[in-house]
């Protein structure tokens, strides 16, 4: 089907000048095969279904729109925590600030350099699981990072990893706009743990591609900053086999846009996927957007979404999640839970929780929620003596406890949690 | 309840043996045909055609224009694709619009002279033309009160009104329920007053092609104040081959009145897909209810998918005054294709709107069918209760939106959505919009899938029950919310069709 005119002219405008970067044969052909695709496709338009919720015209526009800086007062999170650093600035790899890119149990390596390599693991999966990710719905924006990323990092896991990669996205610059495309291979039985922190720039494109192996273990944590202008669109696309587990948990607070796209196909039995998140959300210009598709294509496996949101002063909260449970993939167990804490009467929360089910013998659950705090919770709060922020605060925290829960590790969970409450503490 | 056990037992023990055999076997019970000879409209739409059914129906010219201008809004506009259904290509120059037996040429100046043939085909569908009857399969209800058994029925043959029940009767109390074309002839004002008010005519691409080409439907009216003294129910029938049904109903309770309206529809076995586009647009003004009541029995194809009705059709009721409250209770059993949303706009302060719906698709049927609640006053309330069924290839999906807007203050929702699969070549979906712009209001959303529980099933059998009828007793039960919402009169008819569908589906 030819696509409307207003997303040809779109795509061209953006598209306009892009010429694609030089790299090993295999990077060359990944890079023009994604260029076609977003050809193909189209960029996203307000109009589609996919973006009811959220206008992509920022994240589409040719140029970046300008985004301050924000000044870090508080210490980075994660300080405490024994990690391989890898530190982008506006996108580009800064190798002073990183560590040795060096962990047992670890291969670690800069995108641009294995693109450059002629036999490389990474050209089985570099906008491979991507693709695959493309259908049922389009996401030509993941294609297009594909197509002209050239920062990031590959990450093989070989055995259980000493210590986790933690991915520190600065921002530094008002315009800056930029793609960092990860790649991970997690092999059968080996386990990581990715950390992801920071800004990045004043617009960012991430796309992360994480293979699970036969019993492999990924873990996810990310904390997306806490600046009130960047806007991001980040795709994950996750392909986990038998025995695997997949555990993901994203912390926004604030941004401009954030479109966070979560896509998990379980293709191996007795596979676990969990993908999180806990989102505080203040003012106008605050719009959040979890979109999250979980593909069934196994027998005996769990999958759980869930997304909990904090929002005021005007903030919009979106949820679009999806398990689709294929014919065959019987015994599968999906929970999708999507709950909003609206504080005032301004914010919005928009929710289009979904199942799509061809298995008969399968236990699928959503639901979905929104409404105020609870008066009577406060009152009980306030009359042991709490002012009303500490136990508007104290409520929030309990709200969201559900998401946080799914981090595993007690040290991050906590390291979260403690700089969650700081912000809190901070706003009111 | 006595009439519970005593349903089947209807019409002659004869014929309900050889029915019950026909339904065994997982036959469609009203496929046969009435042989009868009919006017048609040539094939096709045009604005011909638009103004032929108009004069048909001896229209004022501000109907012809208004149809005339939905017309030319349905040229420039396309066939929507988001439903989670797949059908071959409409042919819309390759259907009659109108259709009409050669006996209704001239209009019949009461029941009595409707053609015998006519009356005998409802007869045989268990929809008597007669005042003194009741609705077939209560004969169980006989110990009620005669006033509380009293149904008024409308009766649709393809595009044209064979005959109201009860007309007299029902005027006595001030209630206005007669056809379409009647009530555009007899009662102008009202119709254009509210026609088109709660679906506009471009509303959406099959409701704007009725709006051109409707040939007739139901009309009530209900003055302030008044209980309708019966339940009101409209009656369609496709029979005629090529044809396409559009129909249109408009229900309007006034304030502070109450009406309780059903609608059954069926249609015969053919090899080649029937199209059917209606519109029902029901206003509900101040403490006004509103009970709207479906038993869906198109006929839904053979086993390979062939044939069967599809059913396109734009239902809304408009709660606009404080208090108004509406109901809408379908269940679904036929049809090849649905695609149907029954929604509520809740305009006025403390309205309220419920959605109660059982979908069963069986075989090759696809059914995307769902609701909207609007919440636009202050303190509304809605409540949604779906439950989906899928046997064998079909495809069963749950779509619908629940939308608190910024000033429906202190407002409430509650979803349920649960889906059976039995069988593991069907699907269940459920694509639910949530949209929240208010803090005091509060939305529950839930849903699940699930298939028949073995413990229950095991239950059943072990009490000397046969498979299927295990089976259809714990589908019942997981129906049991929307069934009792029915009115009684279909609460039966409910039962037993909840039985047939899953007809076969085990073992």
């Amino acid at each position: 089907m030819a696509l409307p005119q207003v997303k040809q002219d779109a795509t061209a405008a953006r598209l306009d000048g892009i010429t694609l970067p030089q790299g090993a044969s295999w990077a060359s052909h990944a890079r023009k095969n994604a260029l076609s695709r977003v050809n193909a496709m189209g960029l996203p338009h307000r109009r589609d279904e996919y973006w009811k919720f959220t206008d992509p015209v920022t994240l589409v526009q040719p140029d970046a729109p300008k985004a301050a800086v924000f000044q870090q007062d508080e210490a980075p999170l994660f300080e405490d925590v024994d990690r391989v650093k890898v530190v982008f600035v506006d996108g580009v790899f800064d190798a002073a600030q990183s560590s040795d890119l060096v962990a047992e149990g670890l291969e670690i390596e800069r995108l641009a350099d294995a693109l450059a390599t002629d036999i490389h693991w990474a050209k089985d999966l570099y906008g491979v699981l991507e693709t695959r990710g493309q259908m049922p719905v389009a996401r030509p924006l993941a294609a297009l990072n594909t197509a002209t990323a050239t920062d990031g990092v590959v990450i093989r896991a070989t055995g259980k990893a000493q210590k986790p990669v933690s991915l520190i996205y600065l921002h530094q610059n008002e315009t800056s706009d930029a793609v960092i495309h990860n790649v991970i291979r997690v092999e059968a039985g080996a386990e990581v743990t990715l950390l992801e922190t920071g800004p990045a720039a004043a617009r960012f494109s991430k796309v992360l591609e994480v293979d699970v192996a036969d019993g492999g273990k990924f873990h996810h944590v990310r904390a997306q900053g806490r600046d009130h202008e960047r806007r991001a669109v980040t795709h994950c696309f996750a392909r986990i086999d038998s025995g695997s587990l997949f555990k993901s948990f994203t912390l926004t607070v604030n941004g401009s846009l954030t479109r966070n796209e979560c896509v998990i196909e379980i293709v191996g039995d007795e596979a676990i996927a969990h993908v999180a998140g806990a989102c505080v959300g203040d003012g106008k210009d605050f719009h959040h957007d979890d979109t999250v598709f979980v593909t069934h294509d196994a027998v005996n496996c769990e999958s759980r979404q869930v997304f909990k949101k904090v929002l005021r002063n005007g903030a919009v909260g979106v949820f679009q999640g999806k398990i689709l449970v294929k014919e065959g993939a019987q015994k599968t167990d999906g929970y999708q839970i999507s709950q909003s804490l609206l504080l005032d009467g301004d914010s919005q929360f928009l929710a289009k929780p979904e199942l799509e089910i061809y298995a008969d013998d399968v236990a699928c659950s959503h639901g979905s929620t929104s409404g105020a705090i609870d008066e009577t919770a406060l009152f009980y709060l306030r009359s042991r003596g709490i002012d009303h922020t500490t136990a508007t605060n104290l409520l929030t925290l309990a709200f969201l406890a559900e998401a946080l829960e799914e981090i595993e590790d007690d040290v991050l969970a906590g390291a979260l949690q403690d700089q969650l409450e700081g912000w809190l503490a901070r706003r009111s | 309840m006595a009439a519970l056990d005593q349903v089947e037992v209807k019409d002659g023990v004869d014929q309900d043996t050889v029915d019950a055999v026909a339904e065994l076997s997982g036959n469609y019970k009203y496929g046969w045909e009435t042989e009868i000879e009919m006017d048609y409209a040539p094939k096709g739409v045009n604005p011909d055609i638009v103004r032929l059914i108009s004069g048909k129906n001896e229209e004022p010219s501000w109907m012809t224009d208004w149809r005339l201008q939905a017309f030319a809004r349905w040229e420039q506009i396309e066939e929507p694709t988001w439903a989670m259904v797949n059908y071959p290509d409409i042919d819309f120059q390759d259907i009659h619009y109108y259709a009409r037996p050669k006996s209704m040429e001239e209009k019949p100046k009461s029941l009595d002279d409707v053609d015998p043939k006519l009356l005998a085909t409802y007869d045989k569908l268990g929809i008597p033309l007669k005042e003194q009857a009741i609705l077939a399969g209560v004969e169980g209800a006989e110990a009620m009160p005669a006033e509380g058994r009293k149904v008024a029925v409308d009766a649709v043959f393809d595009s044209v009104s064979v005959g109201t029940t009860f007309q007299a009767e029902l005027k006595k109390a001030g209630v206005i329920f007669c056809s379409i074309s009647e009530a555009i002839r007899e009662y102008p004002e009202l119709v254009k007053k509210y026609l088109g008010t709660v679906v506009p005519a471009t509303d959406n691409f099959y409701a704007t092609l009725n709006s051109a080409v409707f040939s007739d439907g139901s009309f009530v009216y209900v003055p302030p104040g008044v209980r309708c003294p019966m339940e009101l129910s409209t009656y369609f029938r496709i029979n005629a081959e090529n044809t396409g049904q559009f129909e249109r109903t408009l229900i309007i309770a006034d304030k502070g009145s109450y009406v309780s309206y059903l609608e059954g529809c069926t249609a015969p076995k053919r090899d080649t897909a029937q199209l059917h586009a209606a519109v029902v647009e029901i206003i509900v003004e101040e403490d006004a209810e509103v009970k709207y009541s479906t038993v869906q029995n198109w006929y839904p194809g053979d086993a390979d998918g062939n044939g069967g009705i599809y059913n396109f059709v734009t239902k809304r009721a408009d709660c606009r005054g404080d208090r108004s409250k509406v109901m809408w209770t379908q269940v679904e059993t036929g049809s090849a294709v649905t695609w149907k949303y029954p929604s509520c706009i809740l305009r006025g302060d403390e309205s309220q709107g419920e959605f109660y719906s059982i979908a069963i698709a069986n075989n090759m049927q696809q059914a995307d069918t769902g609701t909207k609640m609007v919440h636009l006053g202050k303190n509304t309330k809605s409540r949604i209760v779906s439950k989906g069924i899928s046997a064998g290839k079909a495809q069963n999906t749950y779509r619908g939106l629940v939308s608190m807007h910024p000033k429906a203050k202190d407002s409430r929702n509650y979803t349920q959505c649960d889906s059976l699969l039995i069988g593991d070549k069907c699907g269940a979906h459920t694509v639910p919009y949530i949209e929240v712009k208010n803090n005091s209001s509060r939305v529950e959303h839930e849903a699940t899938t699930s298939k028949v529980d073995d413990d229950q099933l095991f239950y059943c059998r072990s009490r000397g029950m046969d498979e299927e009828e295990a089976v259809a007793l714990v589908v019942n039960g997981f129906c049991k919310e929307v069934l009792q919402a029915l009115p009684m009169e279909f609460a039966m008819e409910a039962q037993a069709l909840v039985a047939i569908s899953l007809e076969g589906s085990v073992g």
